[in-house]
């Protein structure tokens, strides 16, 4: 300890003896430090964004199907319990909230055009913790009940089909024994959403409506399940296990969106390989200030082993030097990151490139997400790979003669 | 027991082509207490007899001995330990770490030693003030002219009381008024403190201090005298 505390003063002097070179190696390190948080909160929070309406799309953090369901979405492949008795298992379980709905591959027609969508037949009161839809954003009204009789189409699908509020569209999709069940609605709201796709891809009706529509009574296709963070889902999961047999298949949210469980997966790893780059890059310059440092004072080092320093603690003197100089860029760059981050958290508006953001599912505003454990994760692989980066010119320092060094010119 | 003995020592460098030898099987014994000066022609090997008897640099063959320990078989972490317990060294240019003030320089041993803060500080006041830099004690070297910054590397060389004490061209960089003080002080403390001294010097003043006049030329001892000193 004794030994540290000297080290470190005798680091910190010599840290600031050239001040302007430790002024521009802080700037790096603190810039660095800067790009690699900042980028990594942009790219987390579109990731993050993508997932999270991606789940609220889908939706839910864990699902209930008939085994065969996920390879063909059709009513054939209903959950084998009927809606009562899925009630009756899971209204008292504890769950934050779950919903049961029909969810088949539908064709709606205007008197102009005809559309592929998704089906949703819901009960509005159990979804309204699932749906990306808000209710009260909706032009014209959102579905009353599970028995309302009307239609709510996306905005954008309502310009395609050139219809509106208040006019009549087709619905059609096949029953149990592969007829045509259709049926005819009035168009009593548009939703909105983050993006288009989502506007042209998903309709829906009230559940019971859409059973009666499709001639499979008392069923659903699906059950949904909502935990409290979707990136531990395991809990909600087995719990969902316990309530049920080897009839249905429950699958969790990556297993059904495997894009978006491979994206968060991915996302861990992406931040690591950034901060390992940004690190290669600085690291030239960290082991060349170190370098500079322990040339430019050969004598001084000879000097101390001299006196009576050992070569270890000339080592250690280089090493905290390192260290200090990382830990003081680091500092700086958090709080900048910080300070740059937290008036963004309202949302950038992308919307210029908001087609190209579509394309892989991110939305036209992007809201950073600055997560301690990424700040964290940062901090600390600057700081080992500094340490690693340091030992060569600190080693190199440990390693001369005294009485060539100190006669060094 | 000797404080210093070096039996038989032989060092050779190599400068472009030719072999210089700096020390030629040369044999020397210093007791406790001696204040011994050195004194040769530019490269008659006394600065190599100093590291040698140091522990900066080993010999191609023989023995040093240090208060009966051998030294040239040491390992570097036994030799650090052994020059900061036992030696203190005056350097002809003056060899202050110029990060730290005046007061830090002189405290450097013993933090390195361990001596505990107070003691240090006391010491180190006591000792600047000995050598005549009392109120400079803040002043990094860079501060200091160059007598005052040898006064400040001899301070740090006497401060923990070490047995022996090694310049080389203490005065080389002095005026003559300070080498006088600086040579007095080497006194005091040689009488007082029964401090080992070996100079190495080619400084007349210097050499009048000397109860031992040791000549070298080209590696080898060609005269070794004892004189009453001034």
């Amino acid at each position: 300890m004794r030994m540290f505390f000297v080290l470190s003063r005798l680091a910190w002097r010599y840290l600031w003896r050239n001040h302007r070179r430790t002024i521009v190696m802080l700037s790096a390190i603190a810039v660095g430090t800067w790009a690699m948080i900042f980028m990594t909160a942009l790219t987390r929070g579109m990731v993050d964004q993508m997932i999270v309406d991606g789940i609220s799309v889908i939706p839910g953090h864990v699902q209930i199907h008939d085994p065969e369901y996920l390879d063909d979405p059709s009513v054939n492949n209903r959950v084998a319990f009927s809606d009562t008795e899925i009630a009756a298992r899971f209204s008292d379980a504890g769950f934050t909230a779950w919903a049961s709905r029909v969810r088949v591959p539908a064709v709606v027609t205007s008197e102009r055009e005809s559309r592929g969508v998704t089906l949703l037949g819901i009960d509005p009161a159990a979804e309204k913790s699932f749906s990306f839809v808000d209710y009260d954003n909706v032009d014209g009204r959102f579905l009353e009940g599970p028995d309302d009789k009307g239609i709510v189409l996306g905005a954008k699908l309502a310009e395609t089909l050139e219809t509106r509020v208040g006019k009549r569209v087709v619905l059609m999709s096949q029953d149990p024994d592969n007829e045509i069940a259709d049926r005819g609605f009035r168009v009593v709201g548009l939703f909105h959403a983050e993006m288009e796709a989502t506007e042209e891809s998903y309709t829906f009706v009230g559940k019971h409506t859409a059973q009666n529509m499709l001639r499979i009574g008392d069923t659903v296709t699906e059950v949904v399940f909502l935990g409290d963070d979707y990136r531990d889902v395991e809990p909600v999961y087995n719990k969902v296990v316990g309530l049920v047999d080897d009839s249905v298949r429950v699958s969790r949210w990556t297993e059904v969106d495997t894009y978006l469980g491979t994206m968060m997966g991915m996302m861990d790893g992406f931040m690591l390989i950034w901060v390992i780059v940004i690190f290669l890059a600085l690291s030239f310059g960290l082991v060349n200030t170190l370098v500079m440092a322990v040339f430019e004072r050969i004598r001084e080092i000879g000097l101390m082993l001299a006196l009576g320093m050992k070569p270890s603690s000339i080592l250690g003197q280089i090493l905290i030097e390192s260290m200090m100089l990382l830990a003081v860029g680091l500092v700086i760059g958090d709080f900048l990151a910080w300070a740059t981050i937290k008036p963004l958290e309202s949302g950038i508006d992308i919307s210029v490139v908001a087609k190209g953001m579509e394309m892989f599912g991110a939305a036209s505003v992007l809201y950073p997400n600055l997560d301690i454990n990424d700040v964290i994760l940062s901090n600390v692989v600057v700081m080992i790979l500094g340490f690693f980066a340091s030992l060569s010119p600190a080693w190199r320092a440990s390693r001369y003669e005294p009485v060539e060094a100190i006669t060094k010119v | 027991m000797s404080a210093v003995r070096c039996i038989d020592l032989c060092k050779t460098y190599r400068q472009g082509d030719v072999d210089i030898k700096a020390l030629d099987h040369l044999t020397v014994e210093i007791e406790k207490g001696e204040f011994v000066c050195l004194m040769s022609p530019s490269g008659g090997g006394k600065t190599t007899l100093l590291n040698a008897i140091g522990g900066l640099d080993i010999p191609d063959s023989g023995e040093v001995w240090i208060a009966g320990e051998r030294i040239d078989q040491m390992s570097k972490g036994e030799l650090a330990d052994l020059r900061l317990a036992n030696i203190g060294f005056v350097f002809q240019a003056y060899n202050l770490i110029p990060v730290l003030t005046a007061q830090e320089n002189v405290e450097f041993v013993m933090q390195v030693q361990g001596v505990s803060s107070a003691e240090r500080r006391n010491k180190s006041f006591a000792i600047l003030e000995e050598v005549g830099l009392k109120g400079l004690e803040g002043r990094r070297p860079a501060e200091m002219s160059g007598g005052q910054q040898q006064r400040v590397a001899v301070a740090r060389a006497i401060v923990s009381r070490p047995e022996l004490v090694l310049a080389d061209e203490p005065t080389a960089n002095l005026d003559s008024k300070t080498s006088t003080e600086l040579m007095e002080l080497f006194t005091e403390l040689n009488e007082h403190h029964n401090t080992t001294f070996v100079i190495a010097t080619h400084d007349q003043r210097v050499q009048a201090y000397a109860k031992r006049l040791v000549r070298m030329l080209d590696g080898r001892i060609v005269d070794d005298v004892e004189q009453h000193a001034a």
